[in-house]
């Protein structure tokens, strides 16, 4: 029985979402971002698109006009790195092989092989893999983020040191071909060393690995040129999945979370002579105007750091600890002032304290509107993709996020979020546990 | 920041309109350790030493330093030490010359201002020891406060790091600092060893005829594609060639003549040996191959092939025509390096200058930095360290370093600073705290839930 219900709800609220007709929010507060802010300003939707926007739009006979007086319609939120939308367990990368050999040597169980270092040797690389192909509309995350006031979020397969070609999608959470505004929207890159067993096991390590792939990227894209023009009597070149996966990708996600990572990784990033964008920086406070010189975008991990809270209360920490956990808030602001490009990620933050977390970026100095910019535009601008998301503008994709009251007052509710012009409510905060069916989202339907 | 108090220019400007610092550290007696030791002064100008002598003009608006009494020396250099890198060690592969020091410096690492204080200016960072053929080494100025490009020695000629014996081979040290157990790893003995330098460099010398016929095919114009860049074999090439200079990592005497051979066989030099317990034993054939050797005061017997050990090792390698200098390898050794150099004074009878020599000019040849650093000589960087007693004494304390005619460390402004920064650090404990009791006032209403929520996105 408790099935059906699910069932039917989720049929309503297909139909629901399918349905609309032009929608017209009309008398609201309307941040375009791109734009001065409305103060009494109409946005028509209609098609998944943003129609008009203005103070004096005329509305077709058959809209369904919203009366937004008191509310704040901004363009819908970007999570700019994410894994929402993905499967749990992203694919294995390639384990190195230092396993042990199928013939025991010398009587010896355990005995490894030595590491391959050649051409072919790609440890923790899975270039190809796309999160495009791999979405999962069914993720309930879809729903709880969205629910936070997010319209999309760029979501990344993160494990290993090359993971993957992120997607930045759209949480309609129906159908997977729908979710995608745009793939391969990056390479996502970690730093992580996997111990001392294994190639590459240390930084330097994985440094060393990176560059060398990417040295071997441009060597490729040499020998399928020379072999497209002259084939015959030519060697033919190997095809190298790791490669190819490296150079579709449009820009290269490199970590940097102090000063001196971003320093590194900004100078690493103008050598491998790649389109790069960082993510971390919660020391940028401090090198702020380094990161603005470099043009190097950077996606600040709303997550600040905090004191554990299993901390030794008798613990003594460094100044330096002490200091990044009171100043890391402050980066965002001093990334405004020297004009650097960046946007946010939530980065391990539960959606719902996002707004939270924005605050205290706001509250060490970061305007409102810088703040808007790096949720929508800016995290649009920085993936390619201004021209479709990220403002309020005629032609672009409708998605908006409708505050009653203003974004940055912690206790004002989000009333509606757009994705591709349908309306969603977002659902109150799940439960802890269990009933799940009666939680009828739209990702449930597939 | 007095350190750089403003004086008035307008005269000296006249004279030298692009002068910048002038600084004169005066009635020191100054161990220039080239030039003898005289009571005088040094004059600096634009982070070089100018002049140093009993007599020195000041020039008018100059900063003056008074240090009478105490003992100005040329900043130490260690020509082995691990400090100031993010990673030391890429260990599951037998070679690992495509990683390199460069790529993790670390600036913030707060033994680069302990080294200061015992009165570093200079540092060889090396890769570890896990591999017969190991990273790229970087060499520093310990410009605290700089970052990471800032603290590279500009100019310094590259380096990487070779390693023999027990560390490479790693017979029966499962869990020993290098891995589980399993990652046992080619090779497994000291000839192992070899072959495995034997081979990377024979390897080497394939991708060098690579690269040799690539450029023959250009220019003799035909069409080519330049070969695959093999990074790890690249620093290899450069070694062959002589442009990349090889520390060797060693303590036996046999391997030592091994790997003075294979460098004969492949017609390098190796530029330092380093450790080299054993090297009072082979120092004839050492200085022959006119291979320098860094290595401890008294330090030993730590593992089996550190045994066969004496104090005596630095002079007796000195007296047989070694360049010879002593190394920390350690954050710790590195503050009194010093009284390091002193040792060799009481086991091995060298002089003064001689002891001196191992932690200054003769680490400065060994890195090929000596027409920059190492001595206190007109033309030379002002890479300075003010002890108040003589550095040979183990009651000396520095005083001041300079790098670069820059104040770097000051003993008595780090005193002063202590309780303003012991001060900010609370500030910072106590605004946490009234944060953490505002919090706990008002608690949110899902703060229980908070943790039930599922993980985040990353």
């Amino acid at each position: 029985m408790k099935n059906v219900i699910a069932m039917l709800l989720a049929a309503a609220s297909l139909t629901y979402a399918q349905a609309p007709g032009p929608i017209a929010l009309r008398g609201a507060r309307v941040v375009t971002v791109s734009g001065p802010i409305l103060e009494k300003g109409t946005v028509l939707l209609r098609n998944g698109l943003i129609e008009a926007v203005g103070e004096n739009v005329n509305l077709p006979k058959d809209a369904w006009i919203i009366d937004a007086q008191g509310v704040t319609v901004y363009p819908g939120l970007i999570d700019a790195l994410s894994t929402v939308g993905l499967p749990e367990t992203p694919p294995q990368p390639t384990t190195p092989r230092t396993e042990t050999p199928a013939t025991p040597r010398f009587g010896a169980q355990d005995l490894p092989v030595p590491v391959e270092q050649g051409p072919e040797f790609r440890p923790f690389t899975t270039t190809w893999v796309r999160a495009a192909d791999l979405l999962n509309p069914a993720d309930r995350r879809i729903e709880e983020t969205r629910s936070a006031g997010f319209s999309s979020v760029v979501a990344f397969p993160s494990t290993g040191i090359f993971a993957g070609e992120g997607a930045f999608l759209n949480l309609s959470g129906e159908k997977q071909g729908r979710m995608v505004v745009t793939s391969p929207a990056g390479q996502y890159v970690t730093l992580a060393s996997h111990g001392f067993g294994t190639y590459p096991g240390s930084l330097m390590g994985v440094i060393a690995y990176i560059r060398q792939v990417s040295c071997d990227a441009d060597h490729y894209k040499l020998e399928l040129q020379s072999y497209a023009t002259h084939p015959v009597g030519q060697k033919r070149p190997n095809y190298d999945r790791a490669v190819e996966g490296l150079l579709e990708s449009p820009r290269l996600l490199l970590p940097a979370d102090d000063a001196k990572q971003l320093d590194r990784m900004i100078r690493f990033a103008a050598e491998l002579k790649r389109p790069a964008v960082l993510y971390g920086g919660h020391q940028a406070y401090k090198i702020a105007d380094l990161v603005a010189k470099s043009g190097v975008p950077l996606l600040v991990n709303l997550k600040w750091p905090e004191k554990s809270k299993d901390a030794d209360p008798d613990q003594e920490e460094s100044f330096r600890t002490l200091e990044l956990r009171d100043r890391a808030a402050s980066s965002p602001a001093a990334l405004e002032k020297a004009g650097a490009r960046f946007a946010f990620y939530s980065g391990g933050t539960a959606a719902k304290d996002v707004r939270k977390a924005l605050k205290r970026a706001v509250d060490a100095g970061l305007t409102e509107a810088a703040a808007v910019r790096a949720l929508t535009l800016s995290a649009a601008e920085i993936y390619g993709v201004a021209d479709r998301v990220g403002s309020i503008e005629p032609g672009k994709i409708a998605n908006l996020v409708v505050v009653k009251g203003s974004l940055f007052d912690e206790k004002a509710q989000i009333r509606y979020v757009f994705v591709d012009g349908v309306k969603y409510e977002p659902v109150p905060e799940a439960p802890p546990s269990g009933d799940r069916e009666g939680r009828a989202a739209p990702g449930g339907v597939q | 920041m007095n350190r750089f108090a403003l004086f008035p220019l307008a005269l000296l400007s006249a004279v030298t309109p692009s002068a910048g610092e002038t600084t004169v550290i005066r009635n020191a007696t100054v161990l220039t350790v080239t030039k003898g030791t005289f009571q005088g002064s040094i004059l600096i100008r634009d982070g070089k030493i100018v002049e140093a002598g009993e007599k020195v003009l000041v020039p008018d608006g100059a900063r003056v330093i008074d240090a009478g009494g105490q003992f100005v020396m040329p900043g130490i250099i260690d020509c082995h030490s691990h400090i100031a890198a993010d990673s030391i060690n890429e260990g599951a592969v037998a070679v690992s010359s495509m990683v390199g020091i460069e790529d993790v410096i670390n600036p913030d690492d707060p033994d680069i201002y302990r080294a200061l204080a015992g009165g570093v200016t200079t540092a060889n960072i090396l890769h570890g020891s896990a591999n017969p053929i190991g990273g790229k080494c970087q060499v520093m100025k310990m410009r605290w406060g700089k970052d990471a490009q800032g603290l590279i020695f500009e100019g310094a000629p590259p380096g990487i790091k070779f390693a023999l014996g027990e560390n490479v081979k790693r017979s029966g040290s499962p869990g020993n600092g290098f891995g589980a157990s399993p990652g046992l790893r080619y090779p497994a003995s000291r000839m192992g060893v070899e072959d495995v330098i034997r081979q990377a460099l024979t390897e080497a010398r394939a991708y060098q005829k690579e690269w040799r016929d690539y450029q023959a095919k250009l220019d003799r114009h035909e069409q080519a594609i330049p070969p695959r860049r093999d990074l790890r074999l690249e620093p290899l090439v450069e070694v062959l060639e002589g442009k990349r200079y090889v520390h060797a990592h060693c303590y036996r005497a046999d391997e030592i003549l091994m790997l003075l051979h294979v460098a004969d066989d492949f017609g390098f030099k190796i530029r330092t040996l380093q450790h080299v317990l054993e090297g009072y034993k082979v120092a004839g054939e050492i200085a022959a191959h006119g291979t320098g050797a860094s290595t401890f005061s008294d330090w030993w017997a730590y593992k089996a092939e550190a045994f066969d050990a004496i104090p005596y090792n630095a002079a007796i390698m000195v007296r047989k025509g070694v360049l010879v200098s002593l190394n920390s390898d350690s954050a710790e050794l590195m503050r009194h390096l010093n009284t390091e150099a002193a040792k060799a004074m009481k086991y091995g009878g060298l002089n003064e200058t001689e002891a001196l020599s191992l932690v200054t000019i003769n680490p400065a040849k060994q890195l090929g930095i000596e027409n920059r650093v190492g001595s206190i000589e007109p033309g030379k960087d002002a890479d300075l360290t003010i002890f108040d007693k003589h550095p040979l004494s183990n009651y000396a304390k520095v005083e001041k370093v300079f790098i670069d005619g820059d104040l770097y460390f000051d003993r008595e402004k780090d005193l002063e600073e202590r309780p303003g920064k012991d001060a900010r650090k609370k500030a910072l404990i106590d605004k946490e705290k009234v944060q953490e009791k505002k919090n706990r006032k008002k608690p949110e209403p899902t703060e229980d839930k908070k943790s039930e929520e599922p993980g985040g996105a990353q």
